[in-house]
């Protein structure tokens, strides 16, 4: 199981998380997206790299509030809100955000 | 004639009885399985990386092992006289028509095998008593179908010996992990509550930014300064509670709900990072060790701290692991304050306050919701709450009466003892599960979907982190919209008055719209 691009490869699980986070690049996002059916705006972009910002300083993906809350803040509130981020993610801005940011899935009962 | 008509009129608009019995359709989820283990996930605790060569031997040593230490499980395995009365009692038969999902037959595939090793008849005249040898096939049809059962234990309550499905189908995971045939969703999450103390994997300073982003929310919206304390030692109790309360919608609406009323009451109380999970996944594989590990981070965190009292958030499975073991994995907990109970939930916290007129509450703040209550398996068949039997029924209803105005039961066959599963509970909350999930849920919806009809009801209130995200994700799909599903504390956090709350009334009261109320204050049942 692994993406390929390129001449790369890059190993990812069951349900196309990536195994090695450190293997991500802004290419591979373009893949994982296609993969889901989503077509990257600036939009998508902007919550991406939030998740991975916010994932750098505390190894885990934000609550979906904390998400919303920051996407308020640089693109308003038109945008910052959950309807927004399941346009955006229809399988969830958790889930499916995560594995185009090259982040591992949250697990639990979420 | 008139009368007649008006009868037809109403069966052709009658939703589906939530109960109805589908066609029989063999084989239908043969191919419905979980994600294996990985190696890692499985040796992390304590099970074998991958199917051992001598599995067969192994995993009959196994059930011989389980059946001679629990005694239930040997009866339950002995006992079923085939009267056919659990057959159409499983969501997951209801919603696939597989056959296999019908209870007895879920029992027989671990039941002929136990006949066949371990019983006189078994062993000599195997073909006269239904008895199978241990196949690989045999044991890819546990793999399938015990995780297609969530241990909700419905069917016990109409079996006439009580037999119990959800022990069989704990006993054959843990036989199924025994010989190194783990499923991922659970596995991996049990290990990331032994290393990191949750199931998400938050850590400490995770934990501690997400608390301090949810008081920013609290102060923003109460205009007080309401705490969500970390790791505060000498707090008199302790919160133990899912982590989706830090993570998912509506969870963490439920969590604001507990602050605002442990703040109202000026408790000192905290969250513990070390044991940041009241969820005990270790009971959904039947691993007794593994459960005791969870239980025992509690009460590690809860001696460290120093607290006096334990109280458990809205989680299901928890409440039956907290009420019914904790204390025999983890006890005694003799260094707790014995006037409470131990461990307490938070909804027999919040109904006592109410009880004693402790709390204010401005119920037309959840007149924009007509509601109704899902009785979380776990809770409802597992444990109880309170001082008398129901309690577990009657409180959480007690809470959503006094903080809501338009409150309704769902059919009395399918709430309370009769309660259905919400279709992702006992370790299949996981998304290859889903089309498992989504026929499990069916009943639910559809007696959710009569409510609707009958009472314009709009919103379902659950106290299960489980059953939330499982409905969260799968409302939308019955024409409901995905937060009509709700915490008990988060209606409580809606309309409860905090001593010095700043009012909000400029967000005005336009949403009565929709309503032609017929004025009926009255339950759905008395």
């Amino acid at each position: 199981m692994a993406y390929q691009y390129n001449g790369t490869t890059v190993e990812h699980d069951e349900e196309g998380y990536i195994t090695d986070i450190s293997l991500w690049s802004r290419e591979l996002a373009d893949i994982i997206a296609k993969d889901e059916n989503i077509e990257m705006t600036d939009e998508h972009w902007e919550v991406v790299n939030f998740l991975r910002d916010y994932y750098e300083e505390y190894q885990i993906a934000p609550a979906v509030r904390v998400l919303i809350k920051s996407i308020k803040k640089s693109m308003g509130k038109d945008k910052g809100n959950n309807k927004y981020m399941y346009h955006l993610f229809p399988y969830g801005p958790a889930k499916q955000a995560c594995k185009i940011a090259g982040l591992p899935k949250p697990t639990g009962c979420v | 004639m008139v009368e007649l008509a008006i009868r037809n009129a109403r069966t052709a608009e009658a939703p589906a009885d939530p109960l109805e019995v589908p066609a029989l359709t063999p084989g239908a989820m043969a191919d419905s399985k979980p994600y294996p283990a990985s190696a890692e996930h499985q040796e992390k605790i304590g099970f074998p990386g991958e199917l051992v060569e001598d599995w067969k031997e192994r995993a009959i040593d196994k059930l011989g092992d389980l059946v001679g230490k629990s005694r239930g499980l040997r009866v339950y395995l002995d006992s079923c006289v085939k009267c056919g009365a659990c057959t159409d009692k499983c969501h997951y038969f209801l919603g696939s028509g597989d056959p296999k999902n019908m209870p007895v037959a879920r029992q027989d595939l671990l039941r002929s095998v136990y006949r066949r090793y371990f019983t006189f008849s078994g062993k000599y005249f195997p073909k006269l008593v239904g008895a199978t040898d241990l196949t690989e096939e045999v044991l890819d049809d546990w793999y399938s179908y015990f995780h297609q059962c969530s241990q909700c234990r419905r069917c016990s309550v109409y079996c006439p010996y009580g037999i119990d499905t959800a022990e069989i189908s704990m006993a054959a995971r843990e036989i199924l992990d025994t010989v190194g045939r783990g499923q991922k969703y659970c596995n991996e999450i049990i290990g990331k509550v032994q290393t990191i103390g949750n199931n998400l994997g938050l850590q400490e300073k995770a934990l501690r930014a997400t608390l301090e982003d949810l008081e920013e929310d609290l102060e923003d919206e109460t205009g007080l300064e309401i705490k969500l304390p970390l790791n505060v030692k000498g707090a008199d109790i302790l919160l133990v509670t899912p982590s989706a309360d830090f993570f998912a919608e509506p969870h963490v609406d439920g969590l604001l709900g507990y602050a605002k009323v442990f703040h109202q009451m000026g408790e000192s109380w905290t969250i513990s990072s070390y044991a940041s999970e009241a969820a005990n996944f270790g009971m959904f594989i039947g691993s007794y060790e593994n459960m005791r590990e969870l239980a025992l981070r509690i009460r590690k965190a809860a001696e460290e701290l120093g607290v006096k009292r334990i109280i458990f958030g809205e989680c299901g499975h928890a409440w039956r692991a907290a009420y019914a073991f904790l204390n025999t994995l983890a006890g005694p907990f003799d260094f707790l304050d014995q006037h409470y109970p131990i461990p307490q939930h938070i909804c027999e916290y919040t109904y006592d306050l109410i009880e004693k007129d402790a709390l204010t509450f401005d119920k037309s703040k959840n007149d924009h919701i007509r509601l109704t209550y899902h009785d979380s398996c776990n809770v409802a068949r597992g444990s109880r709450m309170g001082d008398t039997p129901g309690g577990q029924f009657e409180i959480p209803r007690a809470i959503l009466r006094a903080v809501c105005n338009h409150y309704f039961d769902m059919p009395a066959d399918t709430i309370k003892e009769a309660t259905l599963c919400c279709g992702g509970g006992g370790g299949l909350l996981t998304d290859e599960l889903m089309d498992i999930r989504r026929k499990g849920a069916q009943p639910r919806m559809r007696a959710l979907q009569q409510v609707a009809d009958e009472h314009g009801v709009t919103h379902l209130a659950a106290i299960c982190a489980i059953c939330k995200t499982q409905f969260a994700k799968l409302l939308p799909e019955h024409g409901f919209e995905m937060d009509s599903i709700v915490s008990i504390h988060q209606l409580v956090s809606n309309a409860i008055v905090l001593d010095g709350q700043i009012s909000d009334d400029d967000d005005d009261d336009e949403d009565d719209e929709d309503d032609e109320d017929d004025e009926d204050d009255e339950d759905g049942d008395a």
